[in-house]
């Protein structure tokens, strides 16, 4: 008895990994007080000859409360800042009429508000995002289940390392690939699309030539984000339990069917997770739009022509440099439109995975 | 729909391991034959060949003859996904799929064997499969709640129902109460003696008294040491066993002084 009441005092206290349902939640660091609190264990053990255990302070498990809730409030912190940064600076721009930000603003559209100026680059913006993400996701979950569940170790591993070599590529590089190779290589394909399928208004012809288009830019950016998502989503489908797999391999299924049954759903959140972050990234890129968009402000769904669209993040590198205090805050304006986006988005993705939480397998 | 299975000389290898070797014996239709023996002895191992799951671990592979109803299970052409659908399984531990509801839970294999299937029929096969697994009266105002929100116990009979829905010829249960309490224990054993009425059923177990409760036969598996195969040492009808078993080994077993 003497011998294992100190052991379980230890345990209690030194037990400071909060489960992994709350460090998930943005409020968990505040709660990583809490493992201190068991203290009162020993006086509970009714063992009055060993209270000099209980007076010894846990200052490791203090450190890492503090640690931990600092690391959490920095990032409110950092968000914070960001976010009145944003809406201060955008200010005079939000609060200028219509003709002061056309005379004060040598590319300000004539006769536009503000609004009217952001509307066409969030659309931009979003199409060319929505693009990416629905090119890359399908890829990216294949590569992520062949990797896990379909190809021998060693390949798997070869191919992992190669997905993940992508990611470290800067994506001027990815601009310049995609402006001197694959453009011209797109070509034909577009004028294929804009032939066979332009009755769909998404490929109305005629196919710009050189396809300086958001579609050219959504697969460039497609390449782009295809390393987070398939990396994360790769762990996730990794982490599904043997016991569901085995589960319904002893029902009959065959591998893919193993695969619908039990990782698909088990990973069905991580996916959504590894989407936004490649969505994120979609949503901000700004040197390889740049390079190859032609830029245009309009609310054009035609997707292989050229001068219709531009995004946000290319519009405020393009016009920066030669911006006017009054244009700064504009363009500061179009960053607090896109931080917002990138807010709503992820909102909306928690929701969505929130929404079944009790079929997730969390519990 | 119960099926005898002769096992004859079978040797299962993990890569160049051999796990379990020379095992021969008959599993009687319509009975329960238990597998007991200590932790490592192979009898999880040979369960799994009986529905070629042990093939899911890299490099395991079998050699000898397992026949049902005259059928070699590893015969060439015969595919052990239909192999799966024919000899259900349930695990030690309860393994329902956390994404779907109970009700969609006991469909699951079913949905696999027969993709279209009338709601009516549907509502049937889950309330008889619920009913056979003595699950229907605790879930039957629940059914579209997921199955990860029953106990233990609930959820091992919820996947005993999904493994019955099938209507397979042998049900293999691989430890399947040691992770349950003692009263939900005693609700699978009941279930058990109902099941074998219609399914031949193998239960490998940790828990001798288990074994003598609820199997027809009995078959004691052993291991000479570390590195060696695990044999099957005797098989018996289960009071034989465990009254006059013909060898030592057995007996220090079940005596306790062995394992």
């Amino acid at each position: 008895m003497s011998s294992s009441t100190p052991r379980l005092v230890r345990t209690a206290q030194s037990d400071p990994v909060p489960p992994a349902a709350d460090r998930a939640d943005p409020t968990g660091p505040a709660d990583a007080a809490g493992p201190t609190t068991p203290r009162t264990t020993p006086n509970e053990n009714g063992d009055p000859g060993r209270t000099g255990t209980r007076a010894r302070p846990d200052v490791a498990g203090r450190l890492f409360a503090m640690t931990a809730t600092g690391a959490g409030a920095t990032i409110l912190v950092v968000l914070a800042a960001v976010a009145v940064f944003l809406v201060l600076r955008a200010w005079p721009a939000m609060t200028a009429s219509a003709e002061e930000l056309s005379e004060g603003i040598q590319w300000f559209p004539e006769g536009q508000t503000l609004l009217g100026f952001v509307g066409p680059l969030i659309f931009g913006t979003v199409l060319a995002a929505v693009i990416a993400l629905v090119i890359a996701v399908p890829l990216a979950v294949g590569i992520a289940l062949f990797t896990s569940h379909y190809a021998p170790r060693r390949i798997a591993s070869g191919l992992g390392y190669v997905v993940d070599l992508l990611a470290a590529i800067p994506s001027v590089v990815y601009g310049l690939w995609g402006v001197v190779w694959l453009a011209p290589r797109l070509y034909p394909v577009w004028t294929w699309l804009a032939d066979n399928l332009g009755w769909i208004p998404l490929f109305a012809g005629p196919a710009s030539q050189p396809p300086r288009t958001v579609m050219t830019v959504g697969v460039v950016l497609a390449v782009m984000i295809l390393p987070i998502i398939t990396a994360v989503s790769r762990e996730v489908f990794l982490q599904t339990p043997r016991l569901h797999e085995e589960a319904a391999l002893a029902l009959g299924a065959t591998r893919w069917e193993m695969v619908r049954m039990a990782v698909l759903p088990f990973g069905r959140s991580g996916l959504i997770s590894a989407s936004m972050l490649g969505l994120g990234r979609a949503l901000g890129e700004t040197m390889a739009v740049l390079m190859i968009l032609s830029p245009g402000f309009t609310y054009a769904f035609e997707l292989l022509q050229a001068g219709r669209h531009q995004t946000i993040a290319a519009n405020i590198a393009n016009q920066f440099p030669e911006a006017n205090p009054l244009g700064v805050s504009t363009l500061i304006a179009t960053g607090l439109a896109l931080f917002v986006i990138t807010l709503a988005v992820n909102m909306a993705a928690r929701w969505v995975v929130s929404r079944r939480k009790d079929f997730s397998g969390a519990n | 729909m119960a099926q005898r299975i002769d096992i004859k000389d079978l040797d299962v290898y993990y890569g160049s391991f051999r796990a379990v070797a020379d095992v021969g014996m008959t599993i009687e239709p319509r009975s329960i034959t238990a597998l007991i023996g200590p932790s490592g002895c192979g009898k999880s191992t040979f369960l799994r060949t009986l529905n070629r799951m042990h093939e899911v671990i890299p490099g395991a592979r079998v050699q000898g003859t397992v026949l049902m109803d005259g059928v070699d299970l590893y015969g060439s052409g015969v595919d052990p996904v239909a192999v799966r659908r024919q000899v259900g399984m349930v695990f030690q531990r309860p393994n329902p799929f956390p994404t779907m509801s109970i009700a969609e839970n006991v469909l699951a294999g079913v949905k696999l064997n027969n993709r279209r299937i009338s709601k009516g029929d549907a509502n049937d096969l889950v309330e008889s499969s619920l009913r056979g697994a003595n699950l229907w009266n605790e879930v039957k105002d629940r059914l579209d709640r997921p199955g990860s929100s029953l106990s233990g116990g609930q959820q091992q009979r919820l996947c005993i129902a999904r493994a019955i829905a099938v209507k397979p010829q042998v049900l293999l249960m691989d430890e399947p109460c040691s992770a349950l309490d003692p009263i939900s224990t005693l609700a699978i054993e009941d279930l058990m003696a109902e099941l074998k009425d219609d399914y031949t059923i193998v239960i490998v177990t940790h828990n001798m008294q288990q074994a003598a409760r609820v199997s027809d036969r009995t078959a004691f598996f052993t291991i000479e040491g570390t590195g060696k195969p695990g044999r099957l040492v005797e098989m018996d009808d289960t009071r034989t066993m465990f009254s006059t078993p013909t060898q030592q080994a057995t007996e220090d077993y079940i005596s306790g002084r062995f394992g």
